[in-house]
């Protein structure tokens, strides 16, 4: 159980964060349901969260910006007093051949996905470092693991937060702080619902498990880490893809 | 300065038992890391309201330089 800890989940308005969030909430955390754009769909994680008697409230922060995501930082640790689990969620894709990927698209996907997750640790460190404890859980993919044609951007940014997981787990584990990837694989949510279905098929092969995941797959992933369970566990990356980067 | 000093470091790096002096160094004679060093600039932050920011962090080595260090930031007390 997870009750009495606070948590952010970066980008849980919709798709994976929301059941991220939802689960948290549900396993007793207050949880900080963080949006860039969508407030309406945040509003509506919060609200599915309180119909199952959690706690929740809604931040706006775009997390690429690093004085914006210094204000939550401080907001949340002048409103809470802590943290103690932080998951890194937010991304983006603009998906296209690395031909014909434009830098804006390229830079635009590094600074949500990697950079916006370096923000948040960044501003958040002082108060792990301070609180001796905490979790940091960062969404990685299995396209940051294996690669995806089409996908040179996503995957950059997403092979970084596993670089990024792994550096600052060794740098922060003397002080009791686990830092863990979760790296899920093709997932049904509104990033991959645009995918035509013969594209679909074609990923459904690829799964050995044969079947395209749910985003509470993946939020049972990072509750785990997030709890007792995951105490012993730092500087890991745990695929949630049905097996595709086997 | 120098006694709120030893204080704050012998809490941040649980130093007992060792004299600290202007010429005790964090590294050398209280074996300290670089994260141990951050948590003390931290803790110093706080108790003389002043900010320390990374770059600066490298001066810092001996408990003497932490105090000409804020001395030439004008903190006296």
């Amino acid at each position: 159980m997870l009750t009495g800890q606070v948590a952010l989940v970066t980008g849980s308005a919709r798709g994976i964060g929301r059941e991220i969030a939802v689960k948290l909430a549900s396993l007793g955390a207050s949880v900080i349901v963080n949006y860039s754009g969508s407030e309406a769909a945040a509003l509506e994680t919060k609200a599915q969260i309180e119909s199952l008697g959690g706690t929740a409230e809604c931040m706006r922060c775009d997390v690429s910006d690093f004085a914006a995501a210094k204000e939550l930082a401080d907001n949340i640790i002048k409103k809470y007093g802590r943290l103690d689990i932080l998951v890194n969620n937010a991304g983006i894709t603009k998906d296209g051949l690395l031909m014909k990927m434009s830098e804006e698209d390229f830079d635009r996907v590094l600074d949500v996905n990697l950079k916006g997750a370096f923000n948040m640790i960044r501003h958040f460190s002082r108060n792990f470092l301070k609180q001796r404890s905490g979790k940091i859980i960062n969404i990685s993919s299995v396209s940051g693991v294996i690669g995806n044609a089409g996908q040179a951007n996503y995957s950059a940014s997403k092979a970084g937060l596993i670089g990024l997981t792994k550096s600052v787990a060794r740098e922060l584990a003397s002080r009791g702080i686990c830092v863990n990837a979760v790296a899920p694989g093709f997932i049904q949510t509104d990033m991959t619902a645009n995918m035509s279905d013969s594209a679909k098929e074609g990923l459904t092969d690829m799964i050995p498990l044969g079947r395209i995941g749910d985003a509470k797959d993946v939020a049972e992933a990072v509750a785990f880490l997030a709890g007792v369970g995951g105490n012993y566990i730092t500087g890991q990356v745990i695929c949630v893809d049905g097996g595709m980067a086997i | 300065m120098l006694e709120k000093l030893i204080s704050i470091i012998e809490e941040q790096l649980s130093v007992e038992g060792i004299e600290i002096t202007e010429k005790t160094s964090f590294k050398d004679d209280l074996d300290a890391d670089s994260l141990d060093l951050f948590e003390m600039a931290m803790a110093i932050e706080e108790a003389f309201e002043v900010e320390i920011p990374s770059e600066e962090l490298e001066k810092i080595t001996t408990v003497g330089s932490v105090i000409a260090y804020l001395k030439e930031k004008g903190i006296e007390a």
